[in-house]
């Protein structure tokens, strides 16, 4: 059970390392959003007595892309189906949970990784952690972001019989994910509408507390955040491993 | 290692046993009750037209596809009770590819060897014996993506054996290779068999290549089979000369379905049913 776990683990790390243009293409994404959304809206968000919307942005920003490598990661199972590798790893004398869990384990790992990074770049945007404490906290959230949706990703895939629903996956619960989960603008203050809808946005949580840890603006209490988002990531591992388990060829 | 000889008590012993083996899609029965034994240690021949329902006895035999009715039997394992415990004993080549192509060589048979349990210290010998029973030793570092079909094939066969299974099963291992390349692969193949004692489950769609290599015939047509033995018994009973007379006799002359390979019927099937 563990070695399957490992070896799935170590699988989804080396294509990771391996595929260049996405680590790349994972990277500018962030970038573009930083520079222009940072930049460009920091005058008025300064102006209308928020401070400063950079520091704001930044734990946003690290959430988008852990959601989205985390996701593709997930979401690669339909590729391990239509290019056959599924197959070999399905026909093995080792359970579905194990096989499960490695590739949530390692969608996550990468998804971490890639989150570490941004949190990187965002040092020369001029942030700068408050202590060791606040990052090893940042870490936590962002871990409990990167199983949610590697797993959330996999319970998806196993639902889907080839790539034709990707597009709409992306359109209509990604984008939607992360555009409404308050990765981008305060909770404060909301009009009723936008503002149930954060609430039921599973993002909002990881975001809110990413941003609690990093720069203390959290909206809700950590604890609330921390709690969510574990049963969270406990509901979709229980969904996806089940999903997983009923794939058939 | 483990091989069985060829021998007087091995022929008793039978290695796959089906009885009563039905799959339904929907309403296509895509197997239609099918009982079949092969003993241990033959070379057995699944021959078929398109769409006959191979793979899909395949599939049902190496637990991956749950039969709508029917057991069976692999290596005295019931395979819908024990799964794992038979999943240990079988190689399998599936019809279409199913190597990480993103990964290298050696990188697919070591994942494989971790899933199957080979024990740590045993895996890269185990891994360069495989490999070099199928001429791959030199390329082990590469990653399978600069592979051509033919190599692509090898590297599968070879994996298929790095956990040592006492049955192979090939779905149309040689469909697409230069004829240097398929004479090559049946020669390992008959090697493991002759050698080691390893039961072979095989579909091919060339007559000649199952006439070379095979003990025992079965042919299938729509779900059933239609006749089984050796390949004598066959043309004898059909009155024929050579095994695709025999097959195109039994079989009838009309073309199943459209000529697309399997592989783009299944990429058909899925988007026709989402
Ligand atoms: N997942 C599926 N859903 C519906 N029908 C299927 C499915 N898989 C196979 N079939 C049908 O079952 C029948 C048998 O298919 P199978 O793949 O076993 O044929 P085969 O003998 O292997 O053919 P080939 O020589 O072309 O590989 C075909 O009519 C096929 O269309
Ligand atoms: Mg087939």
């Amino acid at each position: 059970m563990s070695g399957a776990v490992y070896v799935m683990w170590l699988r989804q790390l080396k294509r990771f390392w391996r595929s260049k243009p996405r680590v790349i293409g994972g990277l500018a994404q962030p970038l573009l959003f930083l520079f222009a959304l940072g930049m460009g809206f920091g005058p008025v968000y300064a102006a209308a007595g928020q401070g400063d919307y950079l520091q704001f942005l930044i734990p946003g920003i690290i959430a988008m892309s852990i959601l989205f490598t985390a996701m593709f990661n997930g979401i690669e199972v339909i590729w391990d189906r239509q290019f056959g590798f599924l197959k070999e790893t399905l026909v093995a004398p080792v359970s579905r949970t194990a096989i499960m869990l490695g590739k949530t384990l390692g969608g996550a790992t990468v998804a971490v990784l890639q989150g570490i990074v941004v949190l990187c770049l965002s040092l020369l945007f001029g942030y700068r952690p408050a202590s060791v404490g606040s990052v090893l906290l940042g870490l936590v959230f962002m871990t409990l972001i990167a199983l949610l949706f590697a797993s959330f990703g996999i319970a998806i895939a196993s639902k889907m019989r080839d790539m034709h629903g990707f597009q709409l996956i992306m359109n209509f619960l990604i984008m939607p994910i992360f555009f409404l989960s308050g990765a981008l603008f305060p909770l404060d203050g909301l009009p009723k509408a936008i503002g149930t809808v954060t609430t039921l946005d599973p993002l909002t949580y990881g975001v809110d507390g990413l941003r609690g840890a990093l720069t203390g603006l959290n909206h809700y209490s950590l604890l609330l955040d921390l709690g969510v988002m574990a049963a969270l990531v406990i509901i979709t591992t229980l969904i996806g491993a089940y999903l997983f388990s009923k794939v058939e060829l | 290692m483990d091989g069985y000889r060829h021998g007087a008590e091995e022929e008793q012993r039978t290695s796959i046993v089906a009885t009563g083996l039905t799959k339904r899609y929907g309403p296509l029965v895509a197997v239609d009750n099918i009982s079949l034994s092969v003993p241990a240690g033959v070379v057995f021949a699944f021959l078929g037209p398109n769409g006959a329902g191979k793979s899909t006895c395949i599939k049902m035999f190496t637990s991956l596809l749950q039969p709508t009715a029917g057991d069976i039997t692999l290596e005295g394992i019931d395979v819908a009770k024990h799964p794992h415990r038979a999943r240990k004993h079988f190689g399998i080549v599936f019809q279409d590819q199913s190597l990480d192509d993103e990964l290298t060589a050696y990188e697919n048979m070591e994942f494989h060897a971790v899933l199957y349990g080979v024990p740590k210290q045993e895996r890269e010998r185990r891994i360069d014996k495989a490999l070099r029973v199928v001429d791959l030793e030199d390329r082990r570092k590469d990653l399978v993506k600069t592979f051509s079909g033919g190599m692509k094939r090898r590297l599968e066969i070879a994996r298929s054996l790095v956990h040592h299974p006492n049955v192979l099963f090939l779905d149309e291992p040689t469909t697409g290779l230069d004829p240097q390349t398929r004479r090559n692969i049946w020669e390992h193949i008959k090697q493991l068999n002759r050698e080691r004692g390893m039961t072979i489950f095989l579909t091919t769609h060339y007559m000649e290549e199952a006439e070379a290599i095979a003990d025992i015939i079965a042919i299938i047509d729509h779900g059933r089979i239609v006749a089984q033995g050796t390949i004598s018994e066959l043309k004898r009973r059909t009155k024929t000369k050579t095994l695709e007379e025999a097959f195109l006799k039994l079989t009838g002359k009309d073309i199943r379905e459209e000529q697309a390979s399997s592989v783009d019927r299944m990429r058909m099937r899925r988007r026709m049913h989402p």
